[in-house]
């Protein structure tokens, strides 16, 4: 009987259940929470998740490749650090800027390079890059965790920049998700990063060049970040290293995850993220409105998160069909 | 017997002199102090070594300790509560175990057992800045209650009496000590203000970002806030980021505390960032601490028996009573102390 309920319900994957996780609250939020729904509010929202979602996009690209690129906050503060940090010692812009990108390109293709062709996992790569582009950077070319805005520099504006009233984060949140959208799904590389994902052996005899566009996914991701870090820095006038110790990353994973794109690669999308994202955004701005400590938040937010798995799980059986090798 | 004589005239004369200026060859009190400190360890274990507060202690710490011929060595967890735990447990356990350890408590509970292990072993355990459920040998710092009165004094005085007199809150969490007596203080006050409400007291985690995103929710919610109290200023940059934002610079009093570094605290107050900082006056609570050492290995009282309290003077820092000792600069602390 309830297999047969649930059988009915088999169109009903992740994206959906969240989606509809995500409706009921907003829905609820807009009946009982006095100007939840204000213009204002909304737009609000949106700007609070728009840096994580960005992040989440070039994580996407990444996992969807079947990888992960745990490196990204860490690339996103420290290569921001360095470049406010060069600025602050009287270097050029323009030698600050290409510096700072030089280094986010490096450390992009030092991932790719020993994902791709030293074939070793992903998780333990990044991992361990990202605690070395800290480590790095915090002990030999930074001075303190938060390394202000030069007084009269761009990014000031920029983080000051308004269009419409709305904050310019979410514009270029919004551009980004349009251009990875187009990317994945009509570029050639952006198609075969499906296929690499779903089957690397596979699409390498198929004779798509597996590796290098592995290279590209990192250096994407973590160009990514580095715009994601000059957005935080432009609204704080600062960016704190210290983001780095956060859980940042986790909420990265999780809005590409909840939103149904597939650690095992090959699935999802740009629509994912932004079901992700909208649901984090709502669930923590609802919360905030209702005054709820930092603590009960974090519950909620894992409760919520943990039932959509389970109904998930529930509609969507794992079976060998299904389930791929590399599956978290 | 003329030589006889004078040289009993010289005996009298040398003892004379020698009576009348007995004590100028022999001050016993810098033997003392260099036998009680030459050579003695201090370690420094902060929650992190990357903000202004633990780099000014320890551009301080190092030059008095090896000013008096000891050596200072520091610990960087940063921010992480187990490596902190490790390195106080490797501290306890080593040959060259320190004499005196200064630890800053990441919350009130976690080093208790380690500190008291510490203090078994022979060594001198004082807290700096946060509180923690220990009998230390000189807690040094805040008294963050007091803090907490003096920033709802300083959010009262700037809303003013016709403002709407509604003020939010961004806390730290709910397991710091600091966060949670800056908390009691502030409601002791507005307990006697019974005009003045709390609309809203959300936390940052002490991240900006948060701090940022919270306070733009408790503005849009409540646009008739007057004042603003953020429980620390490496995130209340966010929190002044979200006013900013919503053009509110001039209605909203934005209140914080900190250390007193220059580049973060004197400088945005002058910027209009802040309008009022709650300082905890770093030097004076370096110098109390330099003073506790050296009190602590002259008189060699047992480790933990005659615990104290060093509270530092706190000062509301305004762009109006600002002047040019009410912040100290991280650079000279450092050039002073030979840090690079």
């Amino acid at each position: 009987m309830a297999a047969k309920v649930f059988g009915d319900l088999r169109n009903f994957n992740q994206e959906r259940i969240v989606l509809v996780v995500t409706l009921l609250i907003f829905a609820t939020s807009s009946i009982f929470l006095p100007g939840f729904v204000a213009a204002d509010n909304l737009v609000a929202i949106v700007r609070s998740v728009s840096v994580l979602g960005i992040l989440a996009l070039g994580m996407s690209l990444v996992i969807i490749g079947r990888g992960i690129d745990l490196s990204m906050v860490a690339v996103m503060a420290m290569s921001v650090a360095l470049y406010l940090q060069l600025l602050n010692g009287g270097q050029s812009e323009g030698i600050a800027l290409a510096l700072a990108l030089g280094f986010v390109l490096a450390i992009g293709l030092l991932n790719g390079f020993l994902v791709a062709y030293a074939d070793v996992p992903a998780i333990f790569v990044t991992l361990a890059s990202g605690s070395f582009v800290f480590g790095y950077v915090r002990s030999q070319l930074i001075d303190t965790d938060a390394v202000t805005v030069p007084a009269g520099h761009w990014l000031l504006g920029l983080g000051g920049l308004r269009i419409a009233e709305v904050p310019i984060e979410v514009y270029i949140f919004a551009v980004l998700s349009v251009v990875v959208f187009l990317f994945l799904r009509f570029t050639k590389w952006g198609r075969y990063i499906f296929f690499a994902g779903d089957n690397p052996a596979a699409a390498r005899n198929t004779g798509i060049p597996v590796r290098p566009m592995l290279v590209l996914r990192y250096v994407l991701s973590a160009l990514t970040a580095f715009a994601a870090g000059l957005l935080t820095a432009a609204s704080l006038q600062s960016i704190n290293t210290r983001v780095v110790n956060s859980n940042l990353l986790y909420d990265i994973v999780l809005v590409a995850v909840i939103g149904g794109i597939g650690l095992s690669g090959g699935k999802g999308g740009v629509r994912n993220v932004l079901v992700g994202a909208a649901l984090i955004g709502i669930m923590l701005n609802a919360m905030t409105i209702l005054d709820i400590p930092l603590i009960y938040q974090n519950l909620i937010k894992s409760t919520i998160l943990l039932f959509a798995i389970i109904v998930d799980g529930l509609i969507n059986p794992r079976d060998e069909q299904t389930a791929q090798q590399g599956d978290i | 017997m003329n030589m006889f004589k004078t040289a009993a005239i010289a005996a009298s004369l040398a003892l004379a002199t020698a009576a009348v200026h007995p004590a100028a060859a022999q001050d016993s009190g810098p033997e003392i102090y260099a036998k009680a400190m030459a050579g003695k360890r201090v370690l420094l274990v902060p929650m992190a070594m990357g903000f202004d507060l633990a780099q000014g202690w320890s551009a301080i710490l190092k030059r008095e300790v090896e000013g008096f011929g000891g050596t200072f060595e520091t610990r960087d967890p940063n921010w992480s509560v187990e490596a902190g735990a490790q390195a106080i447990t490797e501290a306890i356990s080593s040959d060259s175990k320190p004499d005196v350890l200064i630890v800053m408590s990441p919350d009130l509970n976690s080093y208790s057992k380690l500190m008291k292990r510490a203090q078994q072993a022979g060594i001198y355990v004082i807290l700096v800045d946060n509180p923690a459920n220990f009998q230390a040998d000189a807690y040094v710092g805040s008294d963050w209650t007091e803090l907490g009165r003096l920033e709802a004094e300083a959010v009262i005085k700037g809303c003013g009496p016709d403002s709407s007199k509604k003020i939010g809150l961004v806390q730290g969490d709910q397991v710091n000590a600091t966060s949670l007596f800056q908390y009691a203080g502030i409601m002791e006050v507005l307990a006697k203000n019974p005009d003045f409400e709390v609309v809203a007291q959300p936390d940052s985690n002490w991240d900006a970002t948060t701090s940022r995103n919270v306070t733009t929710t408790m503005l849009q919610q409540h646009p008739e806030i007057c004042g603003i109290i953020d429980f620390w200023d490496g995130d209340a940059t966010g929190a002044a980021a979200a006013i900013r934002d919503a053009g509110m610079t001039d209605q909203v009093y934005l209140v914080t505390t900190g250390g007193g570094e220059e580049t973060t605290d004197c400088k945005l107050l002058q910027d209009g960032t802040f309008d009022a900082v709650v300082s905890t006056e770093l030097v004076n609570e370096s110098e109390a601490m330099v003073a506790m050492i050296k009190y602590l290995l002259q008189t060699g009282v047992e480790p933990g028996s005659q615990p104290a309290y060093l509270y530092t003077l706190l000062s509301t820092i305004t762009k109006d009573n600002m002047h040019a000792r009410s912040c100290w600069s991280l650079k000279a602390l450092q050039v002073a102390a030979g840090i690079e």
